[in-house]
């Protein structure tokens, strides 16, 4: 149920304007302001407790900042819940798993198909007639990421068994089965091996070709980042220092000094 | 070894998303169903029917509506007990009020009762969590309690303050009441049964079912999938109680048959329908048939069993040691299986599959 609207590629899909949020006394976010294109991967960088998650967060309706604008779709919304944002197709996936455990793999990218679903719950007393046919239908749409995602041979597998890179990429899956518009990643390389990164770092820039879909990505890997990212926003203690191409990030002095201390 | 699934292949989805895609198991479970409905109607005997089967299935069903808010939804609920009872009481004014219409319509459709009973006291779960909305479900189970006792209308302003279940007959036999034939209470109870859980099992294997399970396993994920975690609770709790209720209303009807009411739906009744869920296994249908029948079949086989083999024991001795064996059995299956005897079963299962091979 995406709105009509078409965005081309390049223009503005999503904008942040002067977001301050705040928790009692502690700023979390400081007035920062950034823009995400469609089409593009954006990266967001900083130190450790920058505000990157919480920048994620006010994004996909988790937190409510107390300042500032987000237009999403080229509408400006106040308060809303996780649930509007993710009919409104943004996706995400977060930094320290969070897929279903007790569910196989299938089941988890199954869920991420519940908003395409609307088969009455009559149909579901008996699992027969549209009820299955949406099934199959999905269950196909479902087959077609796992086979992207190269996770066969653990369809049926409890998810709470599998190895952690795995699982960030069932999670990548589930997100994806969404259809989203906007696909948040929340660290998706934590954690894991050079392999499992080359890995993930090619179905990142896959989803991008294949699906079209906008990236906004959290990374500490820097050599990721500047490999991936088309522009970079970077973040300390809630305050924004740069914004711009990897190179222009790269060379900032604010930024150098952010990630390797200064001398006071 | 004969327990293989070589050679199955599945060629479509369909035949892929089955419950029970293995052959052996469909055989298996048509042969339970088999010797259910055809076996011990001809060949048990009224009184292993009345004190064995009955009070199973009835408690399998109970069970069912619990595992559904609990074991599938994670929200653990302290009111089970009542909301049986709003099925009974609800069954039984339709069934004064209209006792032309046919009794199976009147205790499925006192299940739509308390479902909307359970739906009002499962609007705090959205803000409470684990043993605090265990304590909220309590105030169900304190509240309705109550209700039973002090309204007298509910029970139609009978002297005994109880609901005396009158004779209702489908075609033309007796299946309450005091004239009614255990078997034809067994028959009609098993229908029921039967059907209640291939319905849920069509509901949990479904979306319905994938959503009552993101909601458990990670609510903040749930809801960024789209899922409204307030509709969806509510409807685990409107679907759980729905089987307590008509579970209540069986248990009134077609096993007690009235009398010894009063207490039928206290909280003690909660946590024995709790206690079978965990033993069980929390989130599995199979579970809620083998949960009731270790904390019902097993103390009926002791309390009998063990006078008819010859040991002497009387009655309040075999009472007491039925407590102790019990307990020890229920401690011995969660220590071996802490996730109940479902998972015990399936364990089975995947090693029956490689036998006589370890992998």
């Amino acid at each position: 149920m995406k709105p009509e609207k078409k965005i081309e590629p390049g223009e503005q899909l999503l904008s942040v304007e002067n977001v301050t949020l705040r928790f009692g006394g502690v700023k979390a976010i400081t007035d920062v302001s950034f823009d995400i294109r469609k089409g593009e991967v954006r990266a967001i960088i900083g130190p450790n407790g920058a505000g990157k998650t919480s920048m994620l967060n006010v994004i996909n309706g988790f937190y409510h900042p107390q300042e500032g604008r987000i237009t999403y779709r080229g509408e400006t919304r106040a308060k809303m819940r996780p649930h509007v944002a993710a009919t409104q197709g943004i996706a995400r996936t977060f930094q320290n798993v969070a897929l279903f455990k007790g569910m196989s793999t299938l089941d988890n990218i199954m869920v991420g198909r519940t908003l395409k679903m609307h088969k009455s719950f009559f149909w579901q007393l008996f699992r027969h007639g549209p009820a299955m046919d949406e099934e199959i239908e999905h269950r196909k749409f479902v087959e077609e990421i796992i086979d992207f995602l190269e996770i066969e041979h653990i369809r049926k597998v409890p998810v709470g068994k599998l190895p952690y890179g795995l699982q960030k990429r069932v999670e990548l899956g589930r997100a994806l089965a969404m259809e989203p518009e906007l696909l948040l990643l929340d660290e998706p390389m934590a954690g894991m091996n050079l392999e499992e990164k080359e890995d993930m770092c090619r179905f990142i820039l896959d989803t991008k070709e294949q699906y079209g879909t906008t990236i906004a990505l959290i990374e500490h890997d820097m050599g990721v980042v500047m490999d991936l990212s088309d522009r970079v926003v970077v973040l300390e203690y809630g305050i924004k220092i740069a914004d711009g191409t990897p190179e222009e990030v790269k060379s900032n002095q604010k930024v150098i000094d952010a990630y390797l201390g200064v001398a006071h | 070894m004969f327990y293989r699934e070589a050679g199955q292949f599945k060629k479509t989805y369909q035949a892929d998303m089955a419950v029970f895609p293995i052959l052996q198991d469909r055989i298996g479970l048509g042969i339970i169903v088999a010797v259910a409905a055809l076996i011990i109607p001809f060949f048990g005997s009224h009184f292993f029917i009345s004190t064995v089967m009955i009070p199973f299935l009835v408690f399998s069903l109970a069970a069912m509506g619990l595992n559904i808010v609990t074991g599938y939804t994670g929200l653990i609920s302290l009111g089970t007990g009542a909301f049986m009872g709003v099925g009974a009481y609800a069954c039984y004014k339709l069934t004064t009020y209209f006792p032309d219409v046919n009794l199976i319509i009147w205790i499925i459709a006192s299940g739509v009762f308390s479902a909307t009973i359970g739906a009002l006291f499962g609007l705090p779960s959205l803000r409470i969590k684990g043993f605090y909305l265990a304590v909220a479900t309590l105030a169900a189970q304190f509240f309705l309690e109550w209700c039973f006792v002090r309204v007298p209308w509910l029970f139609n302003y009978n002297a005994s303050g109880a609901i005396e279940v009158p004779e209702r007959t489908i075609l033309g036999i007796a299946i309450t009441g005091a004239r009614a034939d255990p078997t034809a209470r067994y028959l009609v109870l098993l229908g029921i049964v039967v059907f209640m859980t291939w319905i849920a099992s069509n509901i949990l294997h479904g979306r319905v079912g994938r959503t009552f399970m993101a909601v458990r396993d990670m609510d903040i994920a749930a809801e960024l999938m789209g899922i409204r975690l307030l509709p969806a609770k509510l409807l685990a709790f409107a679907l759980s109680s729905f089987y307590c209720g008509v579970a209540g209303a069986c248990m009134m009807f077609l096993w007690y048959g009235g009398g010894e009411a009063s207490d039928a739906f206290n909280i003690n009744q909660s946590f024995n329908i709790l206690f079978m869920v965990i033993i069980g296994g929390l989130g599995s249908l199979i579970g809620c048939f083998l949960g009731a029948a270790l904390l019902n079949i097993v103390p009926v086989a002791l309390k009998f069993g063990l006078p008819s083999l010859g040991v002497p024991i009387g009655g309040a001795t075999a009472e007491h040691i039925n407590l102790l064996i019990v307990g020890g059995l229920i401690i011995f299956f969660l220590i071996v299986e802490p996730h109940g005897l479902a998972r015990l079963w399936q364990i089975t299962k995947q090693k029956l599959r490689t036998w006589p091979f370890p992998y």
